[in-house]
């Protein structure tokens, strides 16, 4: 699935998304995958999983069609 | 009535309040954030905002649409900023119009203070000799 990167978590990446092998997995199970790939991300304070532009529950099943984005502690205002 | 934007463009502080005067509000209550020079002791020299903009927009609506529900208010606006903003620059005008002074001030409160907690945008500020994004790290 592709995963759209905002902020820091796109300066992480070293891009505005990235593809990742994790078809139907979790959005708690999409962070680990990350995390493992992008260890910087660990050192965050939080991060969150957006799927069709809203927050992911941990238990949200993300599907081959979802928009998948990282969400990086805001800090909008 | 609610009126929702992310610009890249300056916003107009007074365009958006004459947006929610109404006959039947007694009550106006104005938010600007503005750029600040200085965060813990280090020269600020600017601002830079990147929006997850079709998000963001749902996310500055539910706090308006939650605004409506939760006091007797008129009309709420929002307006953020993206791009780079220096110094005094203003990144975000909230303006709630109600019927009186109580609703109106806590109406913005809540919108100011949930907008910081839920939409998702990012500032990284840059300094003379480094930037960082805010709130990332512990």
């Amino acid at each position: 699935m592709r995963v759209l990167a905002f902020g820091i978590a796109r300066e992480i990446f070293g891009s505005a998304a990235v593809d990742v092998v994790a078809d139907g997995v979790s959005a708690a199970e999409l962070q680990e995958i990350l995390k493992k790939q992008y260890p910087r991300l660990a050192q965050l304070s939080s991060f969150m999983i957006a799927v069709n532009g809203e927050y992911a529950q941990p238990g949200t099943i993300i599907s081959a069609n979802d928009e998948v984005a990282i969400i990086p502690p805001v800090s909008g205002g | 009535m609610i009126e929702i934007k992310i610009s890249s463009e300056p916003l107009n502080i007074s365009s958006c309040i004459d947006w929610v005067m109404s006959p039947e509000a007694g009550g106006i209550d104005v938010f600007i954030g503005a750029v600040r020079n200085m965060t813990k002791g280090k020269q600020v020299v600017r601002l830079e905002f990147e929006a997850y903009e079709a998000m963001a927009l749902k996310e500055m609506e539910k706090i308006a649409k939650d605004v409506c529900a939760k006091w007797p208010v008129h009309n709420v606006l929002i307006h953020h900023r993206s791009g780079v903003l220096s110094i005094g620059d203003i990144p975000v005008v909230i303006v709630v119009s109600a019927a009186h002074r109580a609703a109106a001030f806590d109406a913005c409160r809540y919108a100011i203070d949930t907008l910081k907690e839920t939409v998702p945008i990012w500032k990284k500020e840059v300094f003379e000799d480094g930037e960082q994004w805010v709130a990332a790290h512990p």
